[in-house]
């Protein structure tokens, strides 16, 4: 009889998750909120709490988390990262100063000790890369100038974590300066040897992984990852770093048939992963800290802002598009819980997981809005500025006059890629007139 | 005539982004994503940091774009087309062709428009100067080589329902 409960459990949490997926992409946002809140209907002082299911939910949450890092190393070869870093560290560590400060320094004010400092610091630093990708294609600014700037700060705020979390995971286990040292030590020698390893031999490791056939290759991935992410965990290391090594160390066409196989098996287990967190916090705590969250979203929206437009600058790029990169880097999500996650699963502070949960609620909505309104308003603002009249004139913003490309290649709306075009519609319409001002690009003269 | 430069980026986790300013001083970009789609895109003359059209295409559609934009244009199923006037091109056998099931002979092809089938592709293989008694099926896609006219000619009789 075990069995069958843990299947009616597994079964409607998994088609609940399809249905909020499905009314999510409906409203053209991304699902996770409603991954969380789902999780937060189901759990402790929940509508329907779940008991038989627990242990299976918990390990596919850990499975999501490792999946997650998989995915996210894939998108990425060992070369685009270390160009990143030679080229654009100095945004990188503005990106650091900016964000993870204010996150560090609200766990202080709230009296919560050092080491939730350093969670919430993480939570607060990392920006979400596939909402941030999703929504720049569905805007139509995968081509503008700034485009560059957006993503190599999310490469190297999800290189940092290779970095970081090791010292997390540290620092969670009560693991002393020492130990803490040495864990250190192993994970960026790690790091290290992986992208050595990547960058020489990346095509035999990946030959040695490749298969036509897209089973064994689905198995001997899976199982690789699973593996480094055990062996990591065992060394105190983190299987989150593991398994973002595995993915860095795979290129060519073993990243790419793994990347296609392994979407839905990242989508299922990451929407288990996000439930679960939901279902470890209680909804009733989460009242408590709305206030210190919304502040602290408030304040992490303008630094991201200010990051984006200090990294815009330094690449030469003008006003307008410092402003676009700023307002793009806003939204936060999967990374942020999953670190939220760690520091749950370790039982530091009790008001930590209810307070992300809130914070990535709020700024995953609020992402895609920051990355389409930033630069408009703040040329609104501008004008209203200059202008000493009371009144302001009612001049269209010159906003970026983008055509989203609503369900054209944009995929089967995945987990972490919301599609944005029908809520983003009407907005581009109205800037659509806007831009009809502007020469049309192409009515050019035409030689045969 | 100088060669036009096309600048390349990279965009991690995205894909490749080619650039390339024309003669008028306009901006243009393709970016490359790594599912073999393309989006390419038209920027503004007055903020050139930013595209005032970007438009999604698949794999089929930017392989049409690339063949009109090529200064010979072709029909994409063309293979070959030499100066001595012959053409080779790739005409489909379709499931609802009156030629399913039938030989080749039956088509009386190269009697009625003088062009030559050199070979049938199938997913099993090709097959080499099929014979008139090789019976076609659909699916196939055959190569026929003879005059502009001639292949045309080739190509109504194929479409014959």
């Amino acid at each position: 009889m075990h069995t069958a409960s843990v299947f009616v459990e597994l079964g409607s949490i998994i088609l609940v998750l399809g249905l909020l997926g499905r009314l999510a992409a409906r409203y053209g946002f991304s699902p996770i909120p409603l991954y969380l809140l789902g999780g937060l209907a189901f759990g402790h002082g929940g509508l329907l709490p779940l008991s038989a299911s627990g242990e299976f939910v918990a390990t596919g949450a850990e499975i999501g988390v490792v999946l997650l890092l998989l995915m996210l190393g894939l998108e990425y070869t060992a070369a685009d990262l270390v160009t990143n870093l030679k080229a654009q560290y100095p945004a990188g560590a503005v990106d650091f100063l900016f964000n993870a400060v204010p996150g560090a320094a609200a766990a202080l004010l709230l009296g919560w000790g050092p080491v939730a400092a350093v969670v919430l610091a993480g939570v607060t630093w990392i920006s979400s890369s596939g909402v941030i990708a999703k929504v720049l294609g569905d805007l139509g600014r995968l081509g503008n100038r700034e485009t560059p700037v957006i993503l190599s700060i999310l490469v190297l705020e999800d290189l940092a974590m290779a970095v970081y979390l090791p010292i997390l995971t540290a620092l969670l286990a009560g693991a002393g300066l020492l130990a803490g040292s040495i864990t250190l030590a192993i994970a960026l020698a790690t790091a290290g040897g992986v992208l050595f390893v990547a960058l020489r031999y990346g095509r035999l490791i990946s030959r040695f992984v490749s298969h036509k056939d897209p089973e064994k290759l689905l198995l001997v991935v899976l199982g690789l990852t699973l593996l480094v992410a055990g062996i990591a965990q065992q060394l105190q290391v983190s299987a989150a770093v593991g398994a973002f090594l595995v993915g860095i160390a795979l290129s060519g066409e073993a990243a790419e048939g793994a990347h296609t196989l392994l979407s839905p098996l990242r989508d299922l287990f990451a929407a288990v992963f996000f439930v679960f967190f939901g279902l470890s916090t209680n909804p009733a705590s989460i009242p408590p800290v709305l206030l210190p969250a919304l502040a602290l979203a408030v304040v992490t929206a303008l630094t991201k802002v200010a990051t984006g437009y200090w990294a815009a600058r330094r690449a030469g790029i003008a006003v307008h598009g410092r402003w676009r990169a700023g307002g793009a880097l806003v939204a936060r999500g999967e990374f942020s819980i999953v670190i939220a996650g760690l520091a749950v699963t370790a039982g530091i502070e009790p008001g930590l997981g209810p307070l992300a949960t809130a914070y990535v609620l709020i700024l995953v909505v609020t992402g895609p809005l920051a990355a389409r309104y930033t630069q408009p308003a703040v040329e609104r603002l501008g004008e209203l500025g200059a202008s000493l009249r009371r009144v302001p004139r009612r001049k269209p913003a010159a906003g970026p006059p983008a055509v989203p490309t609503a369900g054209a290649g944009a995929g089967a709306g995945g987990l972490l890629e919301p599609d944005l075009g029908p809520v983003l519609e009407p907005a581009l319409a109205l800037d659509f007139e806007a831009s009809a001002s502007r020469d049309d690009p192409v009515g050019g003269p035409y030689r045969s | 005539m100088a060669i036009p430069r096309v600048r390349t980026t990279a965009l991690p986790g995205v894909g490749t982004q080619y650039g390339l300013t024309t003669r008028e001083h306009r901006q243009l970009s393709v970016i490359a994503h790594r599912d073999g789609s393309r989006t390419l895109n038209v920027y503004h003359s007055d903020d050139p940091d930013s595209c005032s059209q970007s438009f999604r295409l698949t794999r089929d559609e930017s392989a049409a774009l690339v063949d009109a934009l090529l200064p010979d244009h072709h029909s994409p199923a063309l293979l070959h087309n030499n100066d001595l006037g012959l053409v080779a091109e790739r005409l489909p056998v379709t499931g609802t062709s009156r030629w399913n099931g039938r030989l080749l002979g039956e088509t009386r092809m190269r009697t009625e428009t003088g062009a030559s089938i050199v070979a049938v592709l199938r997913r099993t293989g090709a097959v080499p100067s099929p014979a008139p008694d090789f019976r076609l099926a659909g699916g196939d896609t055959l190569i026929v080589i003879g005059t502009r006219e001639g292949v045309d000619a080739a190509a109504a009789i194929l479409g014959r329902e």
